[in-house]
């Protein structure tokens, strides 16, 4: 055999390997997406908060102490930092957000005794400190979406997002009253499939203006889950344009004394 | 170039890498060396406290906490007011200069008001809390004795002004902390803002 | 003025050389320690796994200042950390993506070794230091893992002191002994605690120093595979070498502020990373009545997750397991080949590793997924293929044809 020969068939060999190779991730990748796009999830929609607006999450504040402080405690939080964070004065904070004759350093807890809780709702509600965080912004925005009329629960109410939930529909007066209806798809081995909400009754705010108030009410959750994140990018940018320069410099010095090297 | 261009631009590189690594280095020390502060929840647990001294009757002293440290607030009678002039050539300190006491507490009663002092119960020898001796004359303290403070650590007296005698270990009078009256009643201990 | 000063200084350094051996150490391990000059992209991950070592020492001395190891406190210590101690998230954020990037650098700097035969002679001794780093930083990042006390972080630990329970008889007393309690409970978080902040980073510390010891003692290795002490000038110093100082020095500190900018994107803009570095479910407070939906281990242990899975046999799946993790060890006596840079290495060899590698992140892939249907079957297959590449490499590589090894080293 010669040189060149045997470099051919070696040549030709690992081509074959590598066309193999190929195939088979191809085919990796195919049954990949085959298995992922099996298992379906409840579809959430994207809540598309934004943390940087500091009026959407003064609003926020203000809703989640009127409509859900009174339940869920948020205990990590200060009302102090709040003030700071939302550009807000002690005072103003004080005046519209502390009913309960809490200090400005306080966190935000509420009166409610875990074991009444479970008493009333079989279930102590979450603190919702870091729920934007554990669920992500887009699971609570639709579980607010997502309330419909159901007669054989306790509260009256269901939810799409989690099914069973013990939570009242605690802003009905705002959003009004959805029924959901299912639809049997022949897609599905003719299972009930949810097609759609209808309004059964109108709340104080039409549907755009009750998107806005959840919209506010999970940027204010975004924002407590991790009250740092603003300050921490700026910080970042920061950090990343100081390294830029740094390296630049210890690049030099590195083509410098490698000059030696031959 | 020449060999000592090269090694001119080489030092100059060494030390401008040395600078900015430096730099860094030391902006990389800030959070923690800051992390050491007093955390949020400390400056909330050091908070001002609210002192009700409606029931405090004349003659007689509160302690409250506040900080960790022990803070006394006396109530003090016409007589015991009388005192505070009789033995200043005896102190040590008798103008506060030396001493800790916010300006509104440099006075010769070292209180906002005459009848309420308050001062911290952390003696300005070596910590210790000073015991409120009120009575004229006992006997362990000597005939004259005028009522004040005395520590138990190394025997430093103060009077009822918290002003220190001299010739005792002590230094200074006992510090006054800052505070200002919510209303006739009511004191905030810790916090002077807005004082009228 | 200057040479008063310098004889000041000098006259310091006597002193100090008669009683401690600065000097000398200085000379042997940096200015008159000689690297191949031709190391690449690959040889960085060595002293940036130093780097992190360090970074996570002292980040998690500050840590401990203010963390609670207690069932009833360690999870509401841990928001006082990230909330209202001054700087504390960004500690904590340094210390987590750590964990993290811990791992991406050493599973780097292993597959180094992987490609360019670091663990052959002389080097066997530097390799099985290595693999006892390796498993000691598994430890550490496990028992590290259950301090935030989030629900990960119990049935994190739960599942795998439950894998003791697979040894037949003793199997359920070890678990037992392990939790000091009928479950994980306060008890072994503040064991796992100790051992965490203090045993195993006291031996990962000394197994480091042991492991550069070694390492300059028989020589840095090079993309080439070729011994630079083997051809060495008039004064014995290695042609094809450069002194660590200050060459590699200046070259490793380009490296490591490189890293430091990846590193600060994700601690500044991404430090959950999706849910992978910080996964949901740990915001979440330990609760030992409700398991997470989707329990997988943090991404670096689940291409051995998916193989524990992979195998229907709760016993033979924790014994294939720990073989996976150990089979490396192994490394300097499978690989029969002479030849010790992927360079000069035949096909055989090079498809063999691509197909490890592949493997290797497949199967971490797959551990993230839920053990069903086909992800099962790919777990199967890769789990196959991860094993054949150790156990078939004692045939595989004595039969290579390798190209010729060049004299000296390359650029």
């Amino acid at each position: 055999m010669t040189g060149g020969h045997r470099r051919a068939q070696a040549t030709a060999a690992a081509g074959a390997a590598r066309r193999a190779a190929g195939r088979l991730a191809v085919l990796a990748v195919w049954m990949f997406a085959a298995a992922a796009s099996a298992q379906h999830e409840a579809a959430l929609d994207p809540a598309g908060n934004d943390v940087a607006d500091t009026a959407s999450l003064q609003r926020g504040a203000m809703y989640f102490v009127n409509y859900c402080l009174g339940c869920h405690s948020a205990q990590y939080v200060r009302y102090n930092r709040l003030a700071e964070d939302l550009e807000l004065s002690e005072d103003l904070v004080v005046q519209n957000l502390m009913f309960t004759g809490e200090q400005p350093f306080d966190t935000m807890t509420n009166s409610m005794r875990p074991e009444d809780a479970i008493r009333w709702f079989g279930i102590a509600p979450p603190d919702l400190s870091l729920i934007a965080r554990s669920r992500g912004t887009d699971y609570v925005y639709t579980f607010l979406q997502s309330f419909y009329a159901e007669p054989a629960s306790p509260t009256g109410v269901d939810n799409l997002v989690l099914p069973n939930t013990a939570m009242p529909h605690v802003l009905w007066e705002l959003q009004g009253i959805n029924r959901a209806v299912f639809e049997v798809d022949e897609a599905h081995g003719g299972e009930e499939v949810f097609s759609r909400f209808e309004q059964l009754s109108a709340g104080q705010l039409d549907a755009r203006e009750y998107d806005q108030v959840i919209r506010d009410i999970v940027n204010f959750l975004d924002y407590i889950g991790d009250p740092t994140q603003l300050a921490r990018e700026a910080l970042g940018v920061r950090v990343i344009a100081f390294l830029l320069v740094f390296l630049v410099i210890a690049w030099m010095l590195k083509k410098e004394i490698w000059k030696d090297v031959t | 170039m020449t060999r000592g261009e090269r090694l001119t631009r080489r030092h100059f590189l060494t030390a401008a890498t040395a600078v900015t690594g430096g730099v860094g280095a030391v902006a990389a020390a800030v959070p923690f060396v800051s992390s050491f502060r007093p955390s949020a929840r400390a400056q909330a647990l050091g908070a001002p406290v609210e002192v009700d001294v409606s029931k405090l009757e004349p003659g007689a002293v509160l302690k409250v906490e506040w900080r960790g440290r022990p803070i006394y607030v006396v109530h003090r009678t016409e007589e015991m007011l009388g005192m505070l002039g009789r033995d200043a050539d005896l102190l040590a300190d008798p103008d506060s200069a030396e001493s800790i006491q916010p300006g509104y507490a440099r006075n010769d009663h070292r209180s906002v008001q005459p009848r309420f002092l308050v001062v911290e119960g952390v003696c300005t020898h070596l910590g210790c809390a000073p015991l409120p001796r009120f009575e004229v004359a006992p006997a362990d303290l000597g005939a004259d004795w005028g009522g004040g403070f005395y520590c138990p650590c190394h025997g430093s007296t103060f009077d009822l002004a918290g002003r220190v005698f001299a010739g005792v270990p002590a230094p200074t009078n006992l510090p006054v902390p800052p505070y200002r009256y919510v209303n006739d009643s009511t004191l905030l201990i810790g916090a002077d803002a807005g004082i009228a | 003025m200057g040479g008063r000063v310098n004889r000041r200084f000098g006259a310091l350094v006597a002193w100090i050389d008669a009683r401690f051996p600065m000097t000398k150490l200085i000379r042997e391990h940096a200015t008159e320690y000689y690297a191949a000059k031709n190391f690449n992209f690959w040889y960085g991950f060595g002293v940036l796994a130093t780097v992190v070592l360090v970074l996570q020492i002292v980040t998690g001395i500050f840590l401990t200042m203010n963390y609670k190891p207690s069932a009833e406190e360690a999870f509401a210590s841990v928001e006082y950390i990230m909330r209202d101690v001054d700087w504390g998230w960004l500690i904590r954020y340094l210390h987590s993506t750590g964990a993290s990037a811990f791992f991406i650098v050493v599973y780097l700097h292993m597959f180094r070794g992987f490609m360019y035969g670091s663990y052959k002679r002389p080097r066997e001794l530097v390799w099985l230091i290595g693999m006892f780093i390796y498993l000691c930083l598994m430890a550490e990042a496990f028992f590290g893992y259950l301090l935030p006390w989030g629900n990960m972080s119990y049935w994190g630990a739960q599942v795998i002191v439950s894998l003791f329970g697979a040894v037949p008889v003793v199997g359920e007393g070890i678990a037992e002994w392990i939790r000091g309690d009928f479950y994980i409970s306060d008890i072994t978080l503040n064991r796992f605690f100790a051992f965490h902040v203090i045993a195993v980073p006291l031996i990962l510390v000394i197994l480091v120093v042991v492991h550069i010891m070694a390492l300059h003692e028989v020589g840095s290795g090079n993309p080439d595979g070729i011994e630079i002490k083997e051809h060495k000038d008039a004064s014995g110093k290695p042609l094809d070498g450069v002194a660590f100082h200050p060459y590699h020095t200046s070259k490793d500190l380009v490296i490591i502020i490189v890293f430091f900018i990846i590193f600060s994107a994700v601690v500044f803009f991404a430090p959950d990373m999706g849910g992978y570095f910080l996964e949901h479910a740990n915001f979440e407070p330990a609760n030992p009545l409700q398991t997470p939906e989707h329990i997988a281990p943090v991404w670096y242990f689940t291409p051995f997750y998916a193989i524990l899975r992979a195998v229907p046999d709760k016993l033979f799946g924790v014994v294939l397991m720990g073989a996976a993790v150990l089979l490396p060890v192994f490394m300097p006596w499978l690989d029969r080949c002479r030849v010790k840079s992927v360079r000069y290495r035949s096909w055989v060899y090079k498809t063999a590793l691509t197909i490890f590698a592949v493997s290797f992140l497949a199967l971490g892939y797959l551990g993230l997924q839920p053990a069903t249907g086909l992800y099962t079957t790919f777990s199967r297959i890769f789990s196959v293929l991860y094993f054949g590449f150790f156990i078939l490499m004692p045939f595989y590589t004595s039969l290579e044809k390798t190209k010729p090894v060049p004299i000296r080293v390359t650029k």
